[in-house]
């Protein structure tokens, strides 16, 4: 609690112990009267102060001035005690609502606080502390037991287990030794690692996710804009109808002037809009904030609201619902022997980085001499064809082959088959298989569950192989053997047909699919950085099943700004009827604004610890 | 260029909007931006005009909630 809240919280309690000796010690008026105006002071100057301010700069319509007139007018009617009641309750009110901001404030910010303010650089044996930014890529770092990994690298020395939790939401920590690949951010446990530096500060994992959640905050959904737009006509009208409320009555019809005084008072009270305007945000904020938390980065409210809508959402299949780490699993020669055929296929696909043809490299496991090597090119959503010591090599699927009128023997089996040919000759298949990840049918389970009409996977495999894996995940449409531009036409079929369509994907070819749906959802660990900056979204950990949660945490975000927009508009439109017909009294009207703010405040703040439970979940059932 | 100020003690949350409209009225800036929750101030504006654009944002800021200060970050 700072300065300002300490000296708030003794004058309350100084003017509300006055107060009470103003009623109920019995004293006769005049010494009534000069209890009750201290009391109004004590309380009281701060806002009046403000409100002065705020005339000198000739803004005068603020909380401020409403309860200022408010209390003026309780005292000029008599009312004192109601007078200083309203100023008590409304500071009491705004204590809490400071309260609740600061606390929800400070648990995003222990969300970026992910980077240390100095590293170990090890220079010439011996450790020197600098700063993070003046550390280049190459370097060497030491990270003790208990410390933040401050930069992402290569361990080169030692091992520790080293909890991710903070940037991908797995809780379970994990053994980085010597070749590992270390995150930024994540926290090195218990041994010493000595890292080689591989991204700069500013293009370190942590910067990276400290910059997408503070930009989050500026991408604000419809509601939030709803807010702010309302509030800026909403006061003004409320002025104008309570002076009406005040002036026209006793003009008009004769009555009572201090009684439809009183009403418009309760009716000014009443009008303060900072239930909507702090609760809203805030049900966001706390939304992507706890996300962010169970590893899910959205890149701003609308993102999240325009997720609570999905009907539909379409998965790629490599590398998001299957790992996207291949291995040859047989190797088919055609009047070869095995290893020669590896051969010529690692050789064939020495350039390339598809995942294909790493897997194929790493089988065939040896040296490759890249000088008789001439002329290879990537041939989208069919293979590689390259020069091979003057041999024409084509690495790729049936598509490749009988393209080029290759006679070649088709297989069936459930893997990915890759096909050879070197000059025109059909040398053998290579079938390669990617594991599907464990949590997969559980993510398309989850999302049938909660509603989403339809869960499509698109694949550039062969339509066995697809409908196989898309079979045993429980996934109703597959779209098989596209290129890499085809997906992006189902994404647009789709979207045609009237749905919402969140795409959940990874590669470089998925870029355009993730840019055009509603929602691009981009598994992120293994993701490239191209997909990552087209996404709306980011799944840390790449598990298929943060897609449900993100939906699940949309929808309660979305419930919750809902419910309080619909119980703030309602309590004052309550109050408001019941004000100007002199049913409530000033202090009740109080009551009812403060209490609805805190009540709203209290409601949104729940979106910030949602995911964090649900992911546990996930965790326990997969 | 885009600036990102801190704004100490932003403690409302209409006040944070108000400061919007009055920052962006300020001459040379292109756009302003508070977001309440981080309470950040990001402006937009050529780099010339930086620094008579961050007294007068200063000016703003204090007619609207007197307590409230520009941190650079």
């Amino acid at each position: 609690m700072n300065l300002f809240g300490l000296t708030t919280i003794v004058r309350i309690a100084v003017s509300g112990i006055l107060l009470c000796i103003g009623i109920f010690a019995g004293f006769d008026d005049m010494v009534s009267l000069m209890i009750f105006a201290a009391s109004y002071v004590i309380v009281g100057y701060p806002v009046f102060l403000n409100f002065l301010r705020a005339i000198y700069n000739r803004q005068p319509f603020d909380e401020n001035f409403l309860m200022t007139i408010a209390s003026i007018g309780a005292f000029a009617i008599g009312e004192a005690p109601e007078g200083i009641a309203i100023l008590l309750f409304y500071q009491i009110g705004e204590l809490f609502e400071d309260y609740a901001v600061d606390r929800s404030r400070r648990s995003i910010s222990s969300l970026t606080d992910l980077l240390p303010e100095s590293i170990n650089l090890l220079k010439d044996g011996e450790i020197v502390v600098s700063e993070p930014g003046e550390v280049c890529v190459g370097d060497l770092i030491v990270v003790r037991p208990g410390e933040r990994i401050p930069l992402d690298g290569t361990v080169v020395e030692g091992s520790s287990m080293v909890d991710t939790s903070s940037i991908t939401g797995e809780s379970v920590p994990r053994r980085a030794s010597v070749g590992d690949a270390v995150l930024s951010g994540c926290i090195s446990s218990n041994g010493v690692l000595t890292v080689r530096v591989t991204s700069l500060y500013a293009d370190s994992t942590a910067s990276r996710i400290i910059r997408m959640i503070e930009d989050a905050y500026e991408a604000k959904s419809r509601s939030e804009k709803f807010v702010t737009k309302f509030a800026r006509y909403y006061t003004p009208a409320v002025v104008l109808s309570a002076i009406l409320l005040a002036v026209v009555p006793p003009l008009l019809l004769g009555a009572s002037f201090d009684v439809w005084l009183y009403r418009a008072l309760t009716f000014l009270v009443i009008s303060c809009p900072c239930a909507l305007v702090i609760s809203i945000p805030l049900a966001f904020f706390g939304g992507i904030g706890g996300a962010s938390r169970a590893g899910i980065l959205i890149k701003g409210g609308n993102y999240l609201e325009a997720l609570a809508r999905v009907d539909t959402v379409v998965f790629d299949k490599t590398g998001t619902l299957t790992e996207g780490t291949f291995d040859v699993e047989k190797i088919i020669p055609e009047g070869i022997d095995n290893s020669e055929l590896l051969k010529i296929a690692a050789y064939a696909e020495f350039h390339s980085n598809h995942p294909i043809a790493v897997s194929i490299r790493k089988a065939y496991g040896k040296n490759i001499d890249g000088s008789v090597i001439e002329r290879a090119e990537e041939i989208a959503g069919h293979g590689v064809s390259a020069e091979v010591s003057g041999q024409i090599v084509l690495v790729g699927n049936e598509f490749l082959m009988s393209k080029n009128g290759i006679a070649f023997k088709k297989q069936n089996g459930f893997g990915t088959s890759v096909y050879v040919s070197a000059g025109g000759e059909y040398k053998g298949c290579l079938v390669i298989s990617d594991r599907i990840r464990r949590d997969s049918a559980y993510a398309v389970s989850m999302l049938k569950r909660s509603g989403i009409k339809d869960v499509a996977m698109l694949t550039g495999d062969v339509k066995n192989v697809g409908e196989h894996v898309a079979e045993s995940l429980g996934i109703d449409t597959v779209y098989a053997e596209l290129l890499p531009s085809d997906k992006i036409g189902i994404v647009e079929r789709l979207l045609s047909e009237g749905r919402s369509v969140a795409f959940v994907g990874d590669g470089i070819n998925d870029a355009p699919s993730l840019a055009r749906s509603d929602v691009g959802i981009a598994m992120g660990a293994m993701g490239s950085d191209a997909a990552i900056e087209a996404a709306d979204i980011v799944i840390m950990d790449d598990m298929p099943s943060k897609v449900p949660l993100a939906i699940k945490v949309a929808k309660k975000t979305r419930s919750i700004a809902i419910e309080n927009i619909i119980f703030a508009l309602g309590v004052k439109a309550l109050f408001l009827v019941l004000g100007a017909f002199g049913h409530i009294t000033l202090v009740e009207a109080i009551f009812a604004d403060v209490g609805v703010a805190v009540i709203a405040i209290l409601n949104s703040i729940r979106t910030l610890n949602m995911s964090k439970s649900a992911s546990n979940v996930i965790t326990a059932e997969t | 260029m885009k600036y990102t100020y801190l704004l100490e003690n932003l403690g409302c949350a209409s006040c944070a909007a108000k400061m919007e409209v009055a920052i962006n009225k300020i001459d040379g800036v292109e756009s302003a931006r508070i977001t309440f929750m981080t309470a950040r101030l990001t402006i937009e504006t050529d780099e010339s005009m930086i620094g008579s654009i961050e007294q007068q944002a200063e000016k703003a800021v204090r007619k609207i909630e007197s307590k409230v200060r520009l941190k650079r970050v």
